[in-house]
């Protein structure tokens, strides 16, 4: 190693000081804070706030969203970035950039161009209500949003992987004699269920906590089905405090887990892809 | 005097990557460091530039201590395997760094002077504005040259210099490198594990094993005269003989063992023979030969290669001119007597060589 | 027609191509087709007047100097948290290391629920800091704060894997040549960085100019005050005045997605200019 030495131990000890309170002040003691803010007022009402007939309503309509938008979005990933890898068609980086697109968006501007589309005047909005099938302002709406807001994570995942892993492996295996979906089931899906299993983690972290798209798309009604997110946001607005600071610990909790799993599978991603 | 080391002793972990080395560099000369991967040779071209500190031991630079001297005020210069041109800067950029970092700084016309100067020296005066990833391998080496040899250092490290080259362009730039320090002998030590390398380009040769010195010395001195088994067995090819199962055949036809004054001979003791130091015959002359029989004949251009098997079941091989070879009219299967020109036998203790002329 | 010349024309894998091409055109180009013209409709004249009118401009520019001045403190923070996590070892550099993500996880309105239950007027410190007119939450610091959370892994995890895959010779090689440390990080490392941190922050300014979560907590919506872009468009919405939240989310829109198109550009440049 160069200079050993380098900025002095002293300097080098600032450093690394500097960052790791930068770190703990940015990250850790805000986490921190709500932890101690949100069984302030004892364990016994923390419970009572979590299990509120409100929060757990919201709890029950998120875990719903969560896995309609997870699944949709790990089929249809799944397929996109096999066509995208796989495949060749005219117009193809275009495609490639345009998945990246809800990264792009606001999710207040997001919920808005759904409600563009979906609303009582929109595009589709005006047949499907016709035919009694209301989409803005009603669970199929949040559905809807959550889906464009988390439909890059699997994709941006998987791509990679198969770039990374090309189509060698498939080729001989098609010499072999292997069928198509013998050949994805023995040879391809074992190389990237790791980088699928991470994008589908990111999916959920992101479906649990989406909020602007959910927020404009449910429509300000008094009284409106509510995600948790929607769930925290309302109680402040009417003063809940304490239902609010319970549902986020909930709702860290679980990103924290997430974040644990998350982490573990970059790891496996990260080994696989040294191993190659 | 150029470059002195003492006691050099490098660990990383429990790996002992130097191990006492001590040797010196004399001034004007170009020297090879020679061994295998993991032998620290490396390490200790590292330690003498200051981008590693030894453990234990002293370098001295034209006659100073420099044990304790950051690199960056070492004067050395050094080039790296793969040539860590700083690529966000143009060729001339590059070389200009270290002058302009000279104190004190020399001014802009000298910087350029000097600069034309050396991109003239290594043949890329047209490239001087171009970036190093529009270079090929072999231009950005002599970039990394020009750039090391531009603050006129007071030695010059090479670490596997020609190492990421592709054959030729190796070669041309093993004859040019030996050329330009034909013109100016500056005190040069590179690092090599290719040992027609070493051989080609340096006066001397110095062979590492296990982050310890084996010997040092003028090219075919070393391999005229190896010290260790294990010099004469890395500098070139050689066959390796066990002397108990290597039956001799003397003057009447009888097979008797290796009648050699063995002191002491104690189990799996070896002799050394190179390919070109045994002599291949039809018939017996009365000298005491060994009988084999050819498995493989490889035409080598105006050389031939034969593996040879043995009574005993062991292969040799062995190096004839192809005149040698047609003159003998030899083919794969023939029974021959091969007469070994040049024997080496290495008494463990001690490390001292005989060497058997018959 | 596949790119490796296995016959890949089948009826599966064009119904697979056009299916997710099909979803993709429904989920991600109709709205934003749709968005773009309802907000076109109206004439440039009208266009021009909303953009323009005092309180959009007003949320446009605090917008884009919040996001500004996030940047110019990620840009720095980020690059010395990667240099740190890189190159040095201290304690604790593990755990560090994996809680880097936690604001890409963590939920952003449960972000700002943090920030206020540790800097709000109800807590101790918000209170003494209140008090000494260092107030942060319903201010323009506290719109900082938050966009710093949420962005806070962006330059890291771009600057990252450049350090760790950086060939230290070249640092190597100036220092043989007599460049101290400085000279060293200065000529040599950062040029290499260079296109790394601008990445990570051009990342996370798009990201910034779409936050709506963490900054409608802590910012108090107070118009020609701390109403950001995306808080104004959500305010429109309610209001009633569609083509005004339209308008700018239509600008909000066209920078991410330029930014982000830039990127793209820069990127390949790159790759091409280092033949990789």
């Amino acid at each position: 190693m160069v200079g050993k030495p380098r900025f002095g131990s002293l300097g080098r000890s600032l450093l690394i000081l500097a960052v790791v309170g930068w770190f703990a002040l940015l990250i850790l003691v805000p986490s921190l804070a709500l932890f101690r803010a949100a069984i302030s007022g004892g364990v016994g009402a923390f419970w009572r706030a979590l299990t509120s007939p409100e929060a757990l309503t919201s709890f029950q309509l998120t875990i719903g969203i969560t896995l309609i938008a997870t699944v949709v979005n790990t089929v249809m990933g799944l397929l996109l970035a096999l066509v995208l890898t796989r495949h060749r068609f005219p117009g193809q980086t275009f495609v490639d950039g345009l998945v990246d697109l809800p990264f792009a968006v606001s999710p207040i501007v997001a919920g808005l161009m759904l409600v563009v589309v979906y609303g009582p005047n929109g595009w589709l909005g005006i047949p499907l209500n016709a035919i009694g099938f209301q989409v803005v302002y009603a669970w199929p709406g949040m559905v809807l949003a959550t889906i464009f807001v988390t439909l890059p994570f699997v994709v941006r995942e998987v791509v990679p992987v198969l770039r990374e892993f090309g189509v060698d492996q498939e080729e001989v295996a098609y010499t072999l004699g292997a069928g198509r979906w013998r050949t994805f089931r023995k040879v391809t899906w074992p190389s990237i269920r790791w980088g699928l299993a991470y994008g589908v983690t990111l999916t959920v972290a992101r479906s649990l906590g989406e909020f602007g798209a959910l927020l404009v798309v449910s429509g300000n009604i008094l009284g409106r089905t509510q995600t948790t997110t929607l769930y925290v946001h309302d109680s402040i607005e009417s003063f809940n405090t304490e239902g609010a600071y319970a549902a986020s610990l909930a709702l860290a909790a679980v990103s924290f887990i997430l974040l644990i799993g998350m982490e573990s599978l970059r790891r496996r991603v990260a080994i696989r892809e040294g191993t190659e | 005097m150029g470059i002195l080391v003492r006691n050099l002793t490098k660990k990383y972990g429990d790996f002992q990557a130097v191990n006492g080395v001590t040797f010196e560099v004399p001034a004007g000369q170009l020297v090879a460091l020679l061994g295998p991967s993991g032998s620290g040779k490396s390490s200790i071209l590292r330690i003498i530039a200051g981008l590693e500190l030894a453990d234990t031991g002293s370098v001295e630079l034209t006659g100073e201590d420099a044990t304790h001297v950051p690199v960056q005020r070492r004067g050395v210069g050094f080039v790296f395997q793969h040539y860590a041109l700083f690529r966000h800067m143009t060729i001339r950029e590059n070389v200009a760094f270290g002058l302009e970092l000279r104190r004190p700084k020399p001014n802009k016309d000298e910087i350029r002077a000097r600069v034309d100067e050396l991109l003239g020296l290594v043949q890329l005066m047209g490239h001087a504005e171009r970036y190093p990833s529009q270079l090929s391998g072999g231009q950005r080496q002599r970039v990394a040259l020009a750039r090391a040899l531009a603050p006129k250092p007071k030695v010059l490290l090479l670490d596997e210099p020609f190492g990421a080259l592709d054959a030729k362009v190796r070669d041309e730039l093993r004859a040019w490198l030996r050329r330009l320090h034909d013109e100016d002998h500056m005190t040069t030590l590179f690092v090599t594990h290719d040992q027609q390398e070493a051989f080609e380009v340096a006066d001397q040769v110095i062979v590492l094993n296990h982050g310890k010195v084996e010997q040092m010395g003028p090219p075919q001195w070393l391999y005229e005269r190896p010290a260790t088994p294990f010099v004469t067995e890395f500098l070139g090819s050689v066959n390796v003989l066990n002397v108990e199962t290597v039956l001799t055949m003397d003057q009447h036809g009888d097979e008797v063992p290796l009648s050699l004054d063995l002191p002491g001979s104690e189990g799996g003791r070896a002799v050394y023979v190179r390919p070109h130091d045994l002599e291949v015959q039809r018939h017996r002359d009365g000298r005491p030969c060994w009988p084999a029989r050819i498995r493989r004949l490889t035409p080598l251009g105006g050389l031939a290669r034969l593996v040879l098997t043995l009574h005993d079941g062991t292969d040799i091989q062995v190096q004839l001119t192809r005149q040698r070879c047609l003159e003998l009219s030899l083919a794969q299967g023939d029974d021959v007597f091969v007469l070994p020109k040049d024997l080496k036998v290495f008494h463990q203790p001690g490390n001292f060589v005989e060497n058997y002329m018959i | 027609m596949s790119r490796h010349g296995i016959p890949h024309n089948s009826w599966t894998s064009l119904s697979i191509r056009t299916g997710s091409l099909l979803y993709l055109a429904v989920m991600v180009i109709l709205p934003l087709v749709a968005l773009g013209v309802q907000a076109a409709e109206p004439g440039p004249w009208a266009f021009w007047n909303e953009f323009t009118n005092p309180f959009a401009w007003h949320a446009l520019k605090l917008t884009f100097t919040t996001a500004l001045a996030m940047v110019a403190i990620n840009a720095i923070t980020g690059t010395a948290t990667a240099w740190v996590l890189v190159r040095y070892d201290f304690p604790g550099k593990g755990f560090m290391n994996a809680l880097i993500d936690l604001p890409f996880a963590v939920p952003t309105v449960v972000t700002g629920i943090m920030l206020v239950a540790l800097y709000g007027p109800t807590s101790t410190l918000g209170a003494i800091m209140g008090q000494s007119g260092f107030a942060v939450i319903y201010q323009v610091p506290g719109i900082i704060l938050a966009l710093l959370f949420v962005t806070y892994p962006f330059v890291i995890r771009s600057v990252q894997p450049v350090l760790y895959e950086m060939d230290r010779a070249e640092e190597e090689a100036a220092a043989t040549l007599g460049a101290d440390d400085w000279t060293i990080f200065w000529r040599v490392t950062l040029p290499t960085l260079w296109p790394a941190i601008v990445t990570g922050s051009a990342l996370s300014f798009s990201r910034a100019l779409g936050e709506f979560g963490s900054v409608v907590m802590v910012a108090g919506n107070r118009p020609l005050a701390t109403k950001t872009g995306p808080m104004y468009i959500f305010g429109e919405i309610e209001s009633g005045n569609r083509h005004g939240a339209m308008v700018v989310s239509v600008v909000l829109l066209t920078c991410s997605l330029g930014i982000l198109i830039v990127l793209n550009r820069l990127q390949r440049r790159g790759d091409e200019s280092h033949g990789r």
